[in-house]
């Protein structure tokens, strides 16, 4: 029993040892990696602030003001005046989309909606196919498609 | 010596031998054997102390590590503050959206340490090929007179850096540093003001700041426990640079040799913008001016430092006063007759406004001898008190380094003549933002504000009480009136219901006395009158324009068509919409704005 205990003993110590040196051995390569990241981050960070300063240098008023007047054909730009401004109501917007009842589905039972379609074959003929006039479909700005 | 012993012989077998034994002594009496119980006791007493100092030992050793190994995994810091290393070494200068005004680039400084040079001639001879301000001969004597280290050059690119390096001289050696940029130029220059260099080292060298926010702010700007946060100003960067553009065009049409402008917050006190031309580029700021006037050098700062008589300006002070005190309301009538001595002296008017004028329309037409019988009637000492309450005595408490220095220049005694002329604006000289602090604090409703060059987050508390919320309002529906029919009239921006005041002083002459021909123009102005949001001043220096077939050199000739201007500008850039409804222009507008504020 006491040999037992002894050579368990002796085994957890030789265990624990071996867990520590490796232990430090990891902690040290982390400390080194940390260091090194750190320095990375010192480099992005001076990179960071260069860039800064060229994005504020190139975004100066007065060069963006001479953009603006070197290509006033193109863009137009001007400076804002009081006139610039206008009322809600004087916006254009589009009018509100009417409710039209669902588009024809081919091959759908006609029973009840027989009367949303027009049977045209008067006007092209008694042979020609019939045609279905389609609500009017808006695009996704609102604008009315042809 | 020793002495031989005798030899014994024994001769006589019975003859006794003299006994050379010792004899242990006696033992001594013993007592009785102890218990060998209690010793077995004693022995086990101390060996469970051993045993517990080794578990205590251990026990220690266990915890600490299931501690660490049950603790977050944490990297160790050696540096005293966390990342101290990796920020830059003076923070940034921001507007008040973040916009860059002031950053560091990486530079390269060229030093030489002559004793580890190969050939100092032809390193001398190659450094003036590559700076063209280097004398050859000069350095070729210092390169050889024993000294073991010159800065050279404390900034340069990174081409003439490579021709250095091409030279071969292993004693001309390259120095880190970091370089302060303004990348806008000369925008807001006196402001920013400018840094330079403090101590150098190979390695790295110190930025101070020599003027402007840079200087008043060093240590803030300098503190690695802030880690880079910038200093956010109350500037806005495109009013800024509206103004600056509008004042720089004005000043040319008005032909003036300096001018200066300042648009701040009436309720704040936040500076939006503040210019003054001429100005300078703080990239490389020049030296202070040696010899001639410093108040007509670049570097002078005419917003802050320029200390002018501001002339008729002054005059809404004197109404506002006499209408706090109940002296008079806005439709009393005022003698504006010409004859009006005080103390010897005959107070004039530009013109003959007949022989009365009720405060408004004195405000309006800007009668001298209205404003200066309202004045005689409050007396120099209430008047200095509400002058004071505005803050015209002291130097105004902006973050400028130059603003401390600018002290108005009070008359040293107060007779009735001064009480007089001050009410419209001579015989005191105070800087155009003193004039700009008095404005806001007489018309945002009445209560004090100091100008600051900070970005408020949350509005200030309200500054002490200057006149009523009543005065206020009547104050600014005078100055409307001043641009709708007085002497503003170039003034009016649509939407934008501007009310200000005009004002012309004569410029001194150094050996006392007046110029006749020279002057400086103020106009002071908020917008919108009916609830202002804004209070800008501007200021001309010698002005003289042709205009309507005289040359002009007024202050409604010259400052008011740049302020409108300005205001047209500057209105939209600041998010204000613009109010073309004629009611506002009505008294009740300003007595509504009062009530729902």
């Amino acid at each position: 029993m006491r040999t037992l205990l002894y050579a368990l003993s002796i085994a957890a110590v030789v265990g624990l040892a071996f867990w520590s040196y490796r232990e430090s051995y990891e902690t040290r390569a982390t400390e080194r990696a940390v260091a090194d990241l750190q320095r990375k981050i010192g480099q992005r960070h001076q990179k960071l602030s260069m860039l800064r300063a060229e994005w504020a240098y190139l975004n100066r008023p007065d060069r963006l003001n001479a953009l603006a007047e070197m290509n006033f054909e193109t863009l137009g730009l001007m400076p804002l005046t009081p006139d610039h401004f206008a009322d809600l109501g004087d916006v254009g917007f589009a009018p509100p989309a009417t409710e039209w009842p669902p588009a024809w589905v081919p091959n759908a039972p006609l029973d009840e909606k027989i009367g949303d379609i027009i049977i045209m074959n008067h006007a092209y003929g008694a042979d020609a196919p019939p045609r279905v006039i389609a609500p009017p479909t808006l695009a996704d700005d609102g604008e009315q498609l042809p | 010596m020793m002495r031989r012993r005798r030899k014994i012989v024994a001769t006589d077998p019975f003859v006794p031998v003299a006994p050379t034994i010792p004899v242990a002594p006696a033992p001594k009496a013993v007592g009785p054997r102890p218990n060998p119980e209690r010793l077995r006791a004693r022995a086990e007493i101390r060996l469970k102390f051993t045993a517990a100092c080794f578990v205590l030992g251990f026990a220690v050793i266990g915890a600490k590590m299931a501690g660490i190994s049950a603790s977050e995994a944490r990297e160790p810091s050696t540096i005293g503050l966390a990342g101290a290393s990796i920020v830059s070494d003076r923070a940034d200068i921001t507007d008040r959206s973040g916009r860059v005004l002031a950053t560091n680039v990486d530079a390269t400084a060229l030093y030489a340490q002559p004793h580890k040079m190969v050939d100092p001639k032809a390193a001398a001879e190659g450094l003036a090929r590559i700076f063209p301000d280097m004398d050859p001969e000069a350095w070729e004597r210092r390169f050889t007179s024993g000294s073991k280290f010159y800065w050279l050059k404390g900034n340069i690119s990174p081409e003439q850096q490579q021709a250095v390096h091409d030279l071969g001289e292993p004693g001309l050696l390259f120095g880190q540093r970091e370089l302060r940029v303004y990348p806008n130029g000369p925008l807001a220059a006196h402001i920013l003001g400018g840094a330079r260099y403090g101590e150098q080292d190979v390695r790295a060298a110190e930025i101070k700041g020599i003027a402007g926010v840079e200087d008043v702010f060093d240590d803030y700007l300098a503190d690695p426990a802030k880690e880079g946060a910038p200093l956010r100003l109350s500037i806005d960067l495109p009013t800024q640079t509206a103004v600056e553009n509008v004042l720089d065009g004005g000043m040319r049409l008005m032909n003036a040799k300096g001018a200066t402008a300042i648009l701040m917050d009436i309720h704040t006190g936040e500076v939006r913008a503040l210019a003054s031309l001429p100005d300078f580029d703080p990239n490389s700021r020049p030296r202070p001016a040696t010899e001639g006037d410093p108040g007509d050098s670049p570097l002078f700062n005419r917003a802050v430092q320029g200390v002018y008589e501001l002339g008729s300006t002054f005059k809404i002070f004197a109404s506002a006063q006499s209408l706090e005190l109940g002296l008079t309301n806005a439709g009393t009538m005022i003698n504006t007759a010409p004859g009006l001595r005080v103390n010897g002296h005959r107070i004039r008017d530009f013109h003959d406004y007949g022989d009365q004028l009720s405060v408004t329309d004195v405000i309006v037409k800007s009668s001298n001898r209205g404003t200066a019988r309202l004045a005689l009637d409050i007396g120099a000492a209430r008047q200095q008190d509400f002058l004071r309450s505005l803050g015209f005595f002291e130097p105004t408490p902006i973050e400028l380094t130059e603003a401390p220095g600018a002290r108005p220049i009070i008359p040293d005694r107060w007779p009735e003549i001064t009480t007089a002329t001050v009410s419209y604006g001579h015989g005191l000289s105070a800087s155009p933002l003193h004039l700009a602090a008095g404005y806001a604090s007489l018309l945002n409703g009445g209560t004090r504000v100091s100008p600051t060059l900070l970005a408020r987050d949350t509005a200030p508390d309200p500054g002490p009480r200057v006149v009523s919320e009543r005065v206020s309002a009547e104050s600014r529906h005078m100055l409307r009136q001043v641009v709708m029919r007085g002497t503003a009239s170039l003034g009016e921006v649509p939407g934008y219901q501007v009310g200000g005041k005009t004002g012309t002083a004569d410029k001194p002459k150094y050996n006392g006395g007046y110029w006749d021909d020279k002057t400086i123009t103020t106009f002071a102005s908020i917008f919108p009158a009916h609830d202002p949001k804004y209070v800008l001043v501007v200021t001309l220096d010698e002005p003289e324009v042709f205009a309507a077939g005289e040359d002009r050199r007024t202050a409604g000739w010259t400052a008011v068509p740049i302020s409108s201007e300005i205001v047209r500008r500057v209105g939209p850039l600041l998010g204000l919409r613009p109010d073309f409804n004629p009611d506002t222009d009505g008294f009740g507008a300003y007595l509504t704005q009062v009530v729902a504020r």
